[in-house]
């Protein structure tokens, strides 16, 4: 299953060489399945691809609860949920302390719906920091 | 308490024991467990419901034939009437007396199976409800556990090597910077393409014999021969 997993992430990256810069796919080591999507020019905002029970989950980091600055707090999650349900085929989410955006799909899903998360997801995060910045730090 | 606010009172403790364990590994067993149970209890009762509806459809096909027996003894009674036999139209009552008691038991089963074969529908109703809402709250407990134990993988992998999250604005700045940097590069690399674009329609028009290109060759071969026949001319002069 995680050959497989990886097989179509590397394919679908092939896929959008094009549109994105290359796509550097590795494993990272820990229990849980977790591939890192680097590409290039936009190393700071890797993906990282995770099958949680019956979905394939693309998560990228945008910031942590350092980053936020206090007074604008609340201004930023409402600013999240507002602009949720516009973002294409991501969402934002946090885990912990941190805050990202991530796109999820069935595990049936092929290496072109996973070229096409991957594509809005990376795009969105870009446009999300930028527009997020105004409440950090 | 659904299983989101299972959820969300869980999330309230530190994410190590999340990552560790949303819904407690016990928990996880015993609702797993319940699924099996409520699947396998489904199964026998899709089996029951089968059985009964045959039963159900056998006992309508009996009433059915006692109908037609009970018919064809009234007919045959009212022929002993006809004939004055008294006692053979007396026999023939009380068959159809049998064959009616008959009936009535059938009739009885028939309306005892429709009633059992619309509890065991609702049971499975039930069941089904049960088995989707259990696997529900299973996928939604393990995804948000694997959720954390990936990110607990991914900090500890961002931890140790270069690749350290910096600060999202410093992560902003970065890109931006970069990506300035390709569009000035892209934008330099249209200008020396609308250069080199220029120049190969000049050298087009050339070949065609347009502009102040064209004629150079021929200008030159005539201006040359121009001065060799002028100094020629001198020469004889001389």
């Amino acid at each position: 299953m995680d050959a497989v997993l990886q097989q179509r992430i590397s394919e679908a990256g092939q896929r959008l060489a094009g549109q994105l810069g290359a796509f550097d796919v590795a494993r990272i080591p820990g229990e849980v399945v977790v591939f890192k999507v680097e590409i290039t020019g936009r190393e700071e905002l890797p993906i990282f691809i995770t099958q949680a029970d019956s979905q394939i989950l693309c998560i990228c980091y945008l910031w942590t609860e350092s980053d936020i600055a206090p007074s604008r707090r609340t201004a930023l999650l409402e600013a999240m949920l507002d602009l949720n349900i516009a973002i294409p085929l991501s969402s934002f989410g946090r885990i912990g302390d941190k805050y990202l955006i991530y796109g999820a799909l069935a595990c049936e899903a092929g290496a072109d719906d996973l070229a096409q998360d991957l594509l809005a997801l990376s795009d969105n995060a870009v446009d999300a920091l930028e527009a997020m910045a105004e409440y950090l730090h | 308490m659904s299983i989101f606010s299972k959820i969300l009172s869980a999330l309230k403790g530190s994410a190590r024991e999340i990552g560790e364990s949303v819904v407690d590994a016990n928990a996880t067993r015993i609702y797993e467990q319940e699924i099996h149970e409520s699947k396998a209890a489904l199964a026998r009762a899709k089996q029951d419901l089968t059985l009964v509806m045959a039963q159900e459809k056998a006992a309508q096909r009996e009433i059915e034939r006692l109908d037609k027996e009970i018919l064809r003894f009234e007919e045959h009674a009212f022929a002993a009437l006809d004939k004055a036999e008294e006692n053979l139209a007396g026999d023939v009552a009380t068959r159809i007396a049998e064959l009616e008691a008959e009936r009535d038991a059938q009739q009885r089963a028939q309306v005892d199976f429709a009633q059992h074969i619309a509890s065991l529908k609702d049971l499975i109703r039930q069941a089904e409800a049960r088995v989707r809402e259990h696997e529900r709250e299973l996928a939604v407990a393990k995804t948000t556990e694997s959720v954390y134990r990936a990110t607990e993988s991914i900090s500890q992998s961002m931890g140790s090597g270069a690749s350290k999250l910096g600060s999202a604005r410093e992560s902003l700045e970065r890109i931006k910077e970069r990506h300035t940097l390709m569009a000035d590069r892209m934008k330099a690399a249209e200008e020396l393409d609308a250069e080199f674009g220029n120049k190969a329609l000049e050298q087009k028009l050339a070949a065609a014999g347009i502009g102040a290109e064209a004629n150079r060759k021929e200008a030159v071969l005539a201006r040359l021969k121009a001065q060799r026949e002028a100094d020629r001319t001198t020469g004889h002069e001389q």
